[in-house]
């Protein structure tokens, strides 16, 4: 019989391993650049995050620093997506046909 | 005087931070950490810190108890609904981008909410403009401005505004 804290670490790994997969698969099926930011920055957010809760169940003598290591990604990650999202609005990315409203192009007067 | 707090709380978080990575309390470790600490808290005094402008209440580190196991249960929520959408044949998505208003002033307030905007079911922060912020939604259910606002912003305005106002 394992350590049980081995076996959650384990699990927690293949959860995070898991999300990191639908996001890759996020990743290649949807139809334009900013439903695929979406799948990437939520798919790595929590994927990392389970990993690293995973590591820390296997080696508890890291977990300060894999909470922080968490910390600076959930700071970072939807900063950067953000970033992302803004710069392939303002450079005109396409849309999908699918789109239903563009708010912020409305309001920036650029053609929907 | 708030200029010398700022710097105070910025060289705090990364002080403790720079501990907190090293694990070890040897004098030159501790010494390095100090200089850069000092140096990046002053050239960066018009920055945020996780802690700027945080009303340090009761009240707010109450909200924040409570902001970040709702954070938490709407991260993984997100998560589920994604994996459902790229799981499911035919793609479920309905995109748009839709326009929200927060009744929130600081910074770091409005930092903060656009930033777990991104992380939740379906919403990302694209631009934001003063108390609007336009949202990018997989599946939209609303347009209208009010009931846009009222299911994206508002769960989370709720803690922030006591934390930050």
């Amino acid at each position: 019989m394992a350590h049980p804290l081995d076996l959650l670490g384990g699990l927690l790994l293949v959860a995070g391993a898991a999300f990191l997969l639908f996001g890759g698969l996020g990743l290649v099926r949807m139809p334009d650049v900013f439903n695929r930011i979406q799948a990437g920055t939520k798919a790595t957010t929590l994927g990392t995050l389970l990993s690293l809760a995973g590591m820390a169940c296997l080696r508890p003598e890291w977990g300060l620093k894999l909470l922080l290591i968490g910390l600076f990604i959930l700071f970072t990650n939807p900063i950067s997506s953000q970033v992302l999202a803004r710069a392939a609005h303002r450079t005109g990315a396409e849309k999908t046909v699918k789109t239903s409203v563009d708010r912020l192009a409305e309001d920036t007067g650029e053609a929907p | 005087m708030a200029k010398a707090r700022e710097i105070a709380l910025l060289f705090a978080t990364l002080f403790l931070f720079w501990g907190m990575l090293n694990g070890s309390l040897a004098q030159d470790v501790l010494g390095v950490g100090l200089v850069a600490a000092l140096v990046i808290a002053v050239l960066f005094r018009d920055g945020l810190a996780v802690l700027s402008e945080f009303r340090a209440t009761p009240r707010a580190f109450f909200a924040a108890a409570r902001y970040l196991p709702y954070f938490l249960k709407e991260l993984v929520k997100s998560n589920l609904a994604l994996a459902a959408i790229v799981l499911a044949p035919d793609l479920p998505v309905n995109p748009g981008i839709v326009k929200v208003r927060t009744r929130l002033k600081s910074r770091m307030g409005r930092l903060l909410l656009a930033n777990s905007i991104t992380l939740t079911p379906g919403t990302l922060t694209v631009e934001l403009d003063g108390e609007w912020l336009y949202i990018h939604w997989v599946t939209v259910e609303s347009t209208d401005i009010e009931a846009a606002t009222a299911s994206i912003v508002a769960g989370f305005e709720r803690y922030l505004e006591v934390m930050y106002g």
